[in-house]
């Protein structure tokens, strides 16, 4: 990795406050092409507001995100997805009585010339990237409530990555899953990382963050502990920037990036 | 999107019975047969029961069409069809508002205002500069009460979306604002007659297509249903999914088909009265033979309106973004909203739907009255409500079909007039109404327990 040139996202200085509480406290993060970035932290100390303003769910009181060494106004989920960043959700954000090919295109259903849904095309759409992402998923005909946790989270990334994402947010993807659909997100998070996609992916467990991120930022209370190069730092550095809120010693190549 | 048809799974179908083959085959909604197996038994029963107990001639008994008195005759079944008309046209609305887990009470009242505006307009008004009677009375007039309609319904929708009031209270306002601006709006006085053309939209006799537009409109009706079908299948097959077998369309295609000319049958079989025929005769200088004219209604044209309106709904519904966003609000409002659905917008554009549907039910309602009056469309918001309710749509948000309302108006308009024809008691009409909302609930809640 050698993070040189232009960040794909840099998002400078964020604040944000709900009722007097600051949820985000001046906080700086960037994320390069065919990166991951771990967002870490207790609950509650604010990964989760920070990622929504990159993704448009909220907005930020004070700060910038730049995009490819442009500065953005990210106001709504929609300005987001302008610039081709996607998120998936803790909570999925599916709408639970629609089918999986209604619920990947939503917001951005496939019309034909006389701008009616064209729904055949859209399930057509759906099979394939599912085959590609999950083979074994077969139900395409009935609502997303009647799958299984783990049916919904590829449903979810289904949605991501057809769009061509260049920038994923994951909000603790493997929360819900078993070992298996573990095993098969984080072979995703590889293939994702190849195609050159940066990818900021919110996690709690320690050891999921050492296999697959590059970098992690830890956040205590609204505010950024500090960055450090995985393969530089151990699990409990980590765990004691989380705990303590302070930088191990070893972390000191911090500076160099 | 099907949204309520349960999945059918394949391999089990061999141990399963023919009618169990059938509906598989076919895809066809149980919910919607378990409906009209429903308003069939409703129409029976009230038949059976003027038959037994009030000796009523039937046409099951032998008895000619025009003699039969009962529930199911031709006459009854027409005038059904008009009564149901205009909560039909509502309840399609209320699906939308209901589906987004929103509720409108103020449909009734927003009947009456709309209702005496226009009739004001229409009588005391265009006359003055257009001449009485002047052909496009009755088109401002429509277009006037549509349009205030949706203003109305807006100002609902705004207050809900952007004010964050909730619906229940805002139409409820609505329900009392609406009504006593009824009355102010003449003073309490009713206005009749209405324009000549403008109470065409209501039915009766002149407001009827006549026989051989009513074939047009069947056979336009059964072309429709057949290429809406063959289109579906070729899109199937062009992206390679499971297709119906053969068979299965065909005989859905001739169950469609056969209902729609059914109903160009059953319109055409009610006559003119008499009286009606003999001022046509005079009017046209016909000579009216001794056994009497016989000039058919055909469908009415409020009728005419519900049918397209519900087409219209159901594109919308199912065929259109603005469809797609309004399941998806209703399913999780939160998903929505960071799918980049602007939800307020669309809430004030519902609400506005509803307020345009309900001045155009006004429309129907007081041309059929012939009059306007300040109570009209009393208690109408809550036999729309049971009407989208009975037909399937969830209060809980996201399950509703336009098919379903409409059904279920009908279902409700069926108990209403099946009982005032044999004669039960107003007091008593009302608890059977309610009741039967409750049961219909219920019985809804245990079919969707049993198919999950």
């Amino acid at each position: 990795m050698s993070n040189q040139g232009t960040p794909l996202v840099e998002m400078r200085d964020i604040s944000i406050s709900f009722g007097g509480i600051k949820a985000v406290d001046h906080v700086t993060v960037d994320l390069y092409p065919g990166e991951v970035v771990g967002l870490l932290g207790h609950n509650g100390a604010g990964k989760s507001t920070l990622i929504k303003c990159l993704s448009g769910a909220y907005q930020a009181d004070a700060g910038e995100i730049w995009i490819n060494g442009k500065k953005v106004e990210i106001t709504n989920p929609r300005d987001a997805r302008a610039q081709n960043i996607e998120t998936i959700y803790q909570t999925l954000a599916l709408a639970d009585n629609l089918d999986a090919a209604s619920n990947l295109f939503l917001g951005r259903e496939l019309v034909s010339p006389l701008g009616f849904v064209d729904e055949s095309k859209m399930e057509a759409e759906t099979r394939k990237i599912m085959h590609r992402l999950n083979p074994n998923f077969k139900k395409f005909s009935v609502p997303v409530s009647a799958l299984s946790g783990g049916q919904r989270q590829s449903v979810a990334i289904a949605r991501a990555v057809y769009f061509n994402a260049k920038i994923l947010i994951m909000d603790e993807p493997t929360a819900a899953l078993g070992p298996h659909e573990t095993q098969m997100v984080a072979e995703l998070i590889e293939e994702l990382k190849k195609q050159g996609l940066g990818i900021f992916l919110i996690e709690h467990d320690i050891h999921n963050v050492m296999k697959l991120c590059d970098r992690a930022a830890v956040m205590k209370n609204g505010q950024l502990v500090g960055t450090v190069k995985v393969d530089e730092v151990t699990d409990e550095d980590i765990l004691s920037m989380i705990i303590l809120g302070k930088k191990p010693g070893a972390a000191d190549s911090e500076a160099a990036v | 999107m099907n949204t309520t048809t349960p999945q059918n799974t394949g391999p089990k179908t061999k141990q399963q019975g023919a009618v169990k083959r059938f509906l598989h085959a076919t895809e066809l909604d149980t919910r919607l047969l378990g409906m009209l197996g429903a308003l069939l038994l409703i129409w029976f029963t009230f038949e059976i029961y003027c038959a037994m107990f009030l000796g009523r001639p039937s046409v099951f008994l032998g008895a000619a069409a025009e003699d039969a008195t009962g529930f199911l005759t031709p006459r009854n079944l027409w005038n059904l069809s008009v009564q149901t008309s205009s909560i039909g046209i509502m309840a399609t609305g209320m699906v939308l508002v209901i589906v987004t887990r929103n509720i409108d009470l103020s449909v009734g009242s927003l009947i009456g205002v709309t209702g005496m505006v226009m009739g004001i307009l229409q009588v005391d008004i265009l006359p003055q500069y257009l001449g009485l009677g002047h052909w496009s009375i009755w088109i401002i007039t429509v277009a006037v009460g549509i349009g205030l309609g949706a203003l109305i319904g807006a100002l609902h929708g705004y207050l809900i979306a952007y004010l964050t009031i909730p619906s229940f209270i805002v139409t409820l306002g609505g329900l009392m604002v609406w009504r006593g601006a009824a009355f102010l709006a003449n003073g309490g006085k009713t206005i009749s007659p209405v324009d000549q053309t403008f109470a065409l939209l209501g039915g009766g006799p002149y407001g009827a297509v006549g026989s051989s537009m009513s074939w047009v409109v069947g056979i336009l009706g059964c072309m429709g249903a057949v290429w809406m079908m063959a289109h579906s299948r070729a899109q199937r097959r062009k992206h390679e999914f499971h297709l119906r077998p053969m068979w299965a369309e065909v005989s859905m295609a001739a169950i469609a088909c056969g209902a729609i000319i059914g109903s160009v049958f059953l319109a055409n079989a009610y006559p003119w009265p008499k009286g009606i025929v003999n001022a046509y005769a005079k009017a046209n200088d016909l000579v009216v033979p001794p056994e009497g004219l016989f000039i058919s209604h055909g469908f009415a044209i409020p009728v005419l309106i519900l049918i397209g309106v519900g087409i219209c709904m159901t594109i919308l519904m199912t065929r259109t973004r603005f469809g797609r966003y309004v399941f998806a609000i209703g399913g999780n409002p939160e998903a929505a909203a960071l799918a980049g659905i602007n939800t307020r917008w669309m809430t004030l554009k519902i609400f506005a739907l509803m307020g345009m549907l309900s001045g155009l039910a006004a429309v129907i309602a007081s041309a059929r009255l012939n009059s306007a009056t300040n109570a009209l469309g009393t208690l109408d918001e809550l036999y729309v409500i049971a009407a989208a309710v009975i037909g399937g749509t969830s209060l809980a948000g996201g399950l509703g079909t336009i098919y379903g309302a409409i059904l279920g108006a009908l279902v409700m308009q069926s108990l209403q007039s099946g009982m005032v024809l044999v004669g039960v008691d107003a007091a008593v009409q009302r608890i059977v109404v309610g009741l039967v909302l409750v049961l219909a609930v219920y019985l809804d809640i245990l079919y969707r327990r049993t198919t999950k």
